[in-house]
Parts: structure tokens; sequence; C-alpha cells
């Protein structure tokens, strides 16, 4: 684990932080601090963590061991101060707009009728506005591509200020194009308002340029740092415990499993690495 | 016809029940949940059968049994376990028990068929009472859950990570509807709640109107369809719950027409509240 130098004070730190899920030692004994207003990429196979350790931040899944705490706070749901698109982009029925879907999670906690001051209508709008969404809110959500869904997700997740982003694979399924585009989107957004934004993802390649650190995920550890420090060969074989080679190629970064024959994910190589 | 206390009580009947089974219905259909309400119509049915068969009333039985059967559907859970199989189960048995407290019930052979397919022309000024009182409860609920049960329905996940509760969510609403059920099967009874309960709130969920607007529309349609078809029945002869089985399709079919008409335009109703 990298810590960084001369760092504003962490927004997001776990001390020796273990999670079990279904009686797996999903994050064992994992360590790192993330500074406020970082742009960190969360990489790592299917089941190697990712989503586990966004649903403890956002306090959904109870650390077994060691502590994780956010801005100072031990972690709780219904913080306002994180925003969060799932991995899981459920379908509504009917032709709700996208509108109110986004509108459905201003204060959707509260109990009451789903009725909007012109205030929180203000505040759906310039969500919508900041991830040039509006045209797609009075447009049924049933219609909208993968894109468009993703966008308005965004969008709520903005709602309420946030200080923290959770994002997770807000890349999938969208094609190269809009896979930089989308990143690019989340990282502007991300500087004009000093938010920290994780972002998991399969493919590191779309965030090449955004992204201030990596936290890669395997095997249950955690090793966090800079692109430089972390894809290289060294540092992901000593975290997978086996042999990897991390390969640079037409500007693009590879994880191949020791023996070349089995040419991983753009990045990711769990699970395959044995 | 409205100089006939019967039809006055019927008419009466229809508003009290339009109004909780149009908001209701909404959310079953958001959800995805349209087939609950003709679950717990059907252990509703086994309560009545049983009520009737011990003296009491066949409405407080179906309203018992109905949220039992509601409460263990929402405590089964979604993901927990597949809610069809769970649905499934509950139905079949309760149609067993109901089966079987029918056949004891020798006393009164037309309870049966009231029970299965309604008797709007039959509902006393006593029942009319309770079916107020259903009312008021199912719709005061409804206003206290409906915020966090539109988020939770829209984007389970990011309700969870709010802190909305979802299970027991699940395990309020589920209530609601079985009371909702025991109203709307006074009318359509066990094996037709769906043309009240589903139809109207299908059919306006197609116009894409917004939560508010929508719930409002889906009670307005349903209060129309049974107000016509007790009109209808009066005229024909013919049952009144046919005519509103009838009038519910028809609807239905005319929002489809009515929203691919819409489909190319930008269309206002999408952002009302």
């Amino acid at each position: 684990m990298t810590q960084q130098g001369k760092a504003p004070p962490a927004i997001l730190e776990a001390r020796d932080l273990s999670i079990l899920r279904d009686g797996r030692r999903v994050l064992d004994s994992v360590s790192f601090s993330i500074p406020q207003g970082r742009f960190v990429a969360v990489l790592g196979g299917n089941g190697a963590g990712k989503t586990t350790l966004f649903r403890a931040i956002l306090g959904l899944d109870t650390p077994s061991h060691g502590s994780l705490h956010v801005s100072g706070h031990t972690t709780q749901p219904g913080r306002s101060a994180i925003g969060y698109m799932p991995q899981s982009r459920q379908m509504v029925a009917g032709q709700i707009s996208g509108w109110h879907m986004v509108a459905s999670a201003l204060r959707g906690q509260r109990w009451g009728l789903p009725w909007h001051t012109p205030q929180a209508r203000a505040q759906v709008n310039a969500a919508l506005a900041a991830v040039d969404a509006q045209e797609l809110a009075a447009r049924p959500v049933a219609s909208l591509s993968g894109g468009e869904r993703q966008r308005l997700l965004l969008a709520q997740s903005l709602l309420d200020s946030p200080r923290l982003l959770l994002l997770d694979e807000p890349l999938a399924s969208l094609d190269p194009a809009r896979m930089r585009q989308t990143a690019r989107r989340i990282h502007d957004l991300a500087r004009q308002r000093n938010l920290t934004v994780l972002i998991s993802t399969h493919d590191i390649n779309p965030l090449e340029g955004f992204m201030d650190s990596v936290l890669y995920l395997a095997h249950g550890k955690a090793l966090l740092g800079s692109v430089d420090e972390v894809m290289t060969t060294p540092a992901l074989s000593a975290l997978y415990g086996a042999p990897v080679e991390v390969v640079r190629a037409q500007g693009r970064l590879f994880v191949v499993a020791e023996g070349g024959g089995d040419t991983l994910h753009a990045c990711d190589c769990t699970g395959h690495a044995h | 016809m409205l100089a006939y206390e019967f039809m006055r009580t019927a008419f009466m009947a229809a508003f009290l029940v339009s109004l909780v089974c149009g908001p209701v219905g909404w959310f079953l259909v958001l959800r995805g949940q349209s087939f609950a309400s003709h679950a717990l119509a059907h252990v509703g049915f086994a309560g009545a059968a049983a009520a009737l068969l011990v003296g009491m009333p066949a409405l407080a039985g179906f309203g018992g049994g109905a949220v039992l059967g509601g409460v263990a559907m929402g405590l089964a859970g979604q993901r927990a376990l597949g809610r069809d199989v769970v649905i499934g189960l509950v139905l079949s048995l309760a149609l067993g028990v109901g089966a079987l407290c029918l056949h004891f019930l020798t006393r009164s052979a037309g309870a049966a068929t009231s029970l299965l397919f309604g008797d709007i022309l039959g509902i006393s000024a006593g029942t009319l009472w309770g079916l107020g009182g259903l009312s008021l409860l199912c719709l005061s609920g409804l206003a206290v859950l409906a915020r966090p049960l539109l988020f939770a329905s829209l984007q389970p996940d990011v309700a969870e990570a709010r802190g909305v509760r979802l299970r027991l969510l699940d395990v309020l609403f589920l209530s609601l509807v079985a009371l909702a059920t025991a109203e709307c099967a006074q009318i359509t009874g066990v094996l037709l709640v769906f043309t009240l309960m589903i139809a109207p709130a299908a059919a306006t969920l197609r116009l894409g109107f917004g939560p508010m607007t929508g719930m409002a529309s889906a009670a307005l349609l349903a209060l129309a369809e049974a107000w016509a078809g007790l009109a209808l029945s009066w005229q024909t002869g013919w049952p009144a719950v046919f005519w509103i089985a009838a009038l519910g399709c028809a609807a239905f079919a005319a929002s489809c027409l009515l929203s691919r008409l819409l489909a190319g335009r930008s269309v206002a109703v999408l952002t009302t509240p």
C-alpha cells in the first residue's frame, strides 16, 4: 500500500479492514487512506470486493474486523455526503420520466407524499444540467439508452451536494468513445466541485489521464497508489501472489498471466492469474 | 336508477373502493407486483370463507387473511426467494383452505359465488362503513409510505444506501395492498380484483404522468370504470363486474394507442407532479 504524499485530510480511511460476505473473506486486513478531492479508479475482477467495499462505505455491510471512516465518522446508511451510482441499472415500469426518476432520490428516504417544493425542483434541474441531461428529463426512462440512463443516475448521485461519489461500474456496457466521454464528464464534475470519486471498473484505459490513483483489489488485499506505482509487473505479482505481467501496447495497458497464453482484460487479471 | 337504496349504496361503495384501488394499483404496477394483488385476494378468500364458517363478517375475515398473507410475502423478501414461487405457493394453499371451509359451509351456498365474483348490489349500509374505514386507513398509510416507496421502487439499491429499510417497506406496502384487495373484492370478487386494482393503474402508467398525477388519474379512471359498469349493468341486466372488466381492458387498449401517438412528440404530461 502506498501513502499519498502532501495530501489534504483523508475523506476515506480504512484500517485493518476485513469484510466477510457469505462466509468468504472478501477483504482481508486492508488499510488505505484517500484524501479529499482525489479521483480513484477501483480495479479488480469479479468477486474482488469492489462492490463489497462500496457497500461497506455506504454502511450496508459491516466490517468483521478493523475500521472504516468517511470524513472521520464510522459508516452508516443514509449519509447525504455520499453520492452513489449502483452497478445494477433497475428498469422501471411504465413511462416514468427521467426527471421523476432523478427526483425520487431527493430526500426519498423521508416519509410522506412525493411532492417537490420549487427549491427541490430547482435542485433536480441543476443536477440534470450538471451532466447535460436536460433533454432527457421529459423522456420515459424505459426509452433511454444505457448511456443516457447512466447520465441520469450520475445526476441523481449529485443531489444533496455529496463530497464523495461512489460509482460502481459506470463505464460498463458503453462503447469506447462513450467510456472516455463519461470518464471526462465525471472528472470535470469532480474538479469543479472538489469531489472525491471512487469509480470501479474492469478497464483502466478509459480513465487514463483522469485518475489520480488506483486502488487495486485482489485476493482480499488492496494496493493504492499512482498508476505508475500500482500498474507494474512486480507490484501486481506481489498483490496476486503469482506472476503476472503488465504490458503497455498501442497506448493501452494490459495485464497478462505468466506464460503469455492468457491475455487478460485491458487491466484486470484477477482469477485468471493462477 | 338512483331512486333505489341498493344502487346508491353500490355507487358509494364503488367510490370508496376506487379511491384506494387507483393509487395502490399504481404502485403495484410500477413495482412489478401486479400478481401480488391477485394472490392476496385468494388468501383473503380463505379468510372470508373461514370467517363465514364461524359466523363472523366476511369482510373482517377477508381483510385479516389478506394482511397475514401480505406480511408473509413481504417477509419472504423479493431477493431472498423467488417471489413468483412464494406467491404461487401461498395462492394454492389459500385456495385449498378456502375450498375446505366452503365444503363445511352448507348454510350459505351463495356465499361462495359472492366471494368469487363479488356482489356490489348486495352491499349493506354496515359494510359501507367498513369500506369507508378501510379506505381512510389505506389512503393514510399510502400518504406516509409514498415517498420512500417511490424511491425504493425506482432505485432500490440507492434507496437502501440512503437508509430506506426495503424489507420493512415491502411488508408495510403489501399489508396496505391486502386491505385494498379486501375492499376491491367486495365489488369485483376474488377472481376479478385485477379489474379495478391493476387495469386502471396500468393504463395511466403508460401515459407517463408524474407520480402524484398518475395516482390521482388511476383513482379517477377506476371510479369512471366502476360507475360506468354499474350504469351499464342497470341498463343491460348483465353483471356489473363484467362491464367493469370490459371497460378496464378497453381503457388499457386506448392508453396503449394514445401512448404510441404521443411517443413521437415532446409530451407535456411527463413533467407533471
